[in-house]
């Protein structure tokens, strides 16, 4: 399998009025294509800052990020947006669904980008959210489903455009056991029968437990791996 | 299309502070609309002015009379095609609250240098027949439900005691800025009592109205006419209409300049209340925004949706303020006294120019919120806690 995801001596820090917070520390790691791979640790210890600088919403201070042929850290705004929106699926902690539209048109939004027609854009969503099994939730609003289905229609609208990479920021983190378990046995599922590239952040072993390869990260430094 | 139900559906989201917005820029479109027209309705007057004509006044000032006996000299003057005079009567009709203008006039001449009064040529005949007859505007016939043959009573002011006139022509307004307020009544009838009366004010016009055969020649001719009159005891001072009345305008101008301000202090309101709830909105979708953000959707996109809601907010307010406006003014029009405003309507330039603020504040109304949804990046707008 090739390597999909590169980060080369990635440093990250933050400006604070006039402190520096440094974040990442010359963090390098490959992903390859296919992998579900999971990052862990304490919170402030750098797991979603990586994720953002991987998924592009981003920059590294210093540092290369290489993601399916593209030095993202390269790229313009407008170029990044682009580049995210045919690239990278996301899946946020809090759903971030737009309480105003349905299910339905939460999954369209991404496809507004796309020249797609409106039948194309259909035909699309339906199977999305078939795939996450809420075909028949289609015109019910965010408030009106449960925090496992409003998981469940994120994880649609990050697959509708077909992505080649996922990411999931602690998605099980504001779910039940029963709920989370779901969205871990779906997500396992985009990555063994759709070929998803799965990088996710969670603090919950029983979530980790699903990827292939689990980074621990501490004080933004990698200090293990396991399998 | 998408994109305009989601700015639609955005702008309902807090239904009653969109209505209350959407009523508070009504009633802001329809203060700036009433002013306005009051503005507009205080130089409709010019427009009824024609090129043609001339005003022969008093040099020193509009209140003080001129001789009768300038009339002829006057008419004498080359390019002067007729002449005819008239006098302010003042005076109450029922009561000091029904104002229109009373003017004592020369019935053989008035009509026909005022040719966009239309009156049909028997009442007119009659009315030059008869001394104490008199000829109403069409506006004020309707008003006071009167009649050709009533009998209307004035009470004398400036010319005291009790004036009784039979109507016997209502005119017609030509063009719609034609004033049709007026009451006009034969001069020599109000001369004859002042001779018995009062002598010494015997024989006083107000002004000399000076029909001209071309207007290009106007500057000359009223240079002619004060040349008669230099060095009199009446100096005069001849100008075009449009002149004399601009006249009368710059001296309600402080009050024309006060209504101007303040619609403009309208406008900044408006633009406060939009801005407030344009500004409450894009802060509490900050983290949306970031999501738009983070699926693709460009810093211009984002603009475009917090654009598109405030100009369908400012729309909605504009649009229901000018279907407000027009019956408001219409109502307006009926109780305010004919003779102050007798054109109290919304003018096209009134409509443009509200139409042109509404959407100016919605335009202005969202820089704010999208400068800052532009500048905020994804990762401060999903750490923002609204």
């Amino acid at each position: 399998m090739a390597d999909i995801i590169q980060v080369k001596n990635v440093y990250k820090s933050y400006w604070r009025d006039s402190f520096e917070t440094s974040v990442l520390h010359n963090i390098s790691l490959t992903i390859k294509e296919g992998e579900f791979l999971a990052l862990m640790g304490p919170s402030g210890s750098g797991k979603t800052t990586l994720l953002n600088l991987i998924s592009g919403i981003d920059k590294p201070t210093k540092g290369d990020i290489i993601v399916n042929e593209t030095d993202i850290s390269k790229l313009g705004e407008s170029s990044l947006a682009k580049w995210r929106s045919s690239n990278i699926g996301f899946v946020f902690q809090f759903y971030n669904l737009i309480p105003v539209l349905t299910a339905y048109e939460n999954v369209e939004l991404p496809l507004l980008l796309t020249k797609l027609t409106k039948t194309e854009r259909k035909q699309h969503v339906e199977t999305a959210l078939n795939i996450v099994g809420l075909g028949d939730r289609m015109e019910h609003y965010p408030k009106q489903l449960s925090g496992g289905q409003e998981q469940r229609v994120a994880i649609a609208r990050a697959i509708v455009t077909d992505p080649i990479i996922l990411v999931a920021d602690e998605p099980t983190g504001d779910l039940d056991k029963n709920s989370a378990d779901e969205i871990l046995t779906l997500m396992d599922r985009l990555n063994k029968e759709f070929k998803k590239t799965i990088v996710m952040v969670t603090h919950d072993p029983n979530a980790a437990s699903k990827a292939h390869i689990i980074k621990h990260l501490e004080k933004g430094d990698l200090i293990r791996e396991s399998v | 299309m998408k994109i305009l139900k989601l700015i639609i559906k955005n702008t309902l989201r807090h239904k009653l502070r969109t209505l209350l917005t959407i009523f508070g820029i009504a009633i802001a479109v329809i203060a700036f609309g009433l002013l306005r027209t009051v503005v507009t309705a205080w130089y409709s007057s010019e427009k009824a002015t024609a090129p043609n004509r001339l005003i022969v006044r008093q040099a020193v000032s509009f209140i003080f009379p001129l001789p009768y006996s300038y009339l002829e000299k006057i008419q004498r003057v080359p390019g002067v095609k007729e002449v005819t005079f008239a006098n302010w009567f003042g005076g109450t009709y029922i009561d000091k609250s029904q104002f229109f203008a009373r003017l004592g006039v020369d019935a053989d001449t008035y009509f026909d240098v005022y040719n966009e009064y239309l009156l049909p040529k028997d009442e007119l005949a009659t009315f030059k027949k008869e001394r104490n007859s008199c000829v109403i505007g069409v506006d004020i016939a309707k008003k006071y439900n009167l009649k050709i043959g009533d009998v209307m009573t004035l009470e004398g002011d400036i010319y005291p005691g009790s004036w009784e006139f039979v109507v016997r022509g209502i005119y017609k307004p030509k063009y719609e800025y034609t004033d049709a307020t007026q009451m006009l009544f034969h001069w020599s009838y109000l001369d004859e009592r002042m001779k018995q009366d009062m002598p010494g004010r015997a024989g006083d016009v107000g002004w000399y109205i000076v029909l001209i055969k071309d207007a290009s020649q106007s500057a000359v001719i009223s240079k002619e006419i004060d040349e008669l009159f230099a060095n009199s005891p009446a100096e005069t001072k001849t100008e075009t209409e449009s002149a004399f009345q601009q006249g009368f305008i710059q001296s309600s101008s402080a009050i024309i300049t006060s209504m101007n301000f303040i619609s403009f202090i309208i406008i900044g309101i408006i633009m406060l209340v939009l801005a407030n709830t344009m500004i409450m909105a894009a802060r509490e979708r900050t983290r949306e925004y970031a999501v738009l953000k983070t699926l693709g959707f460009s810093g211009k996109h984002i603009a475009g949706i917090i654009m598109g809601e405030s100009l369908f907010i400012s729309a909605l307010g504009g649009i229901l303020g000018l279907l407000l406006t027009y019956p408001l003014v219409a109502a307006f029009a009926e109780v305010i006294p004919k003779g102050m405003f007798p054109i109290f309507q919304i003018e096209p330039i009134t409509i443009i120019l509200a139409v042109g603020t509404v959407l100016l504040i919605g335009v202005v109304a969202a820089i704010f919120p999208i400068q800052r949804a532009m500048r905020t990046n994804i990762v401060e707008g999903f750490r923002f806690v609204g």
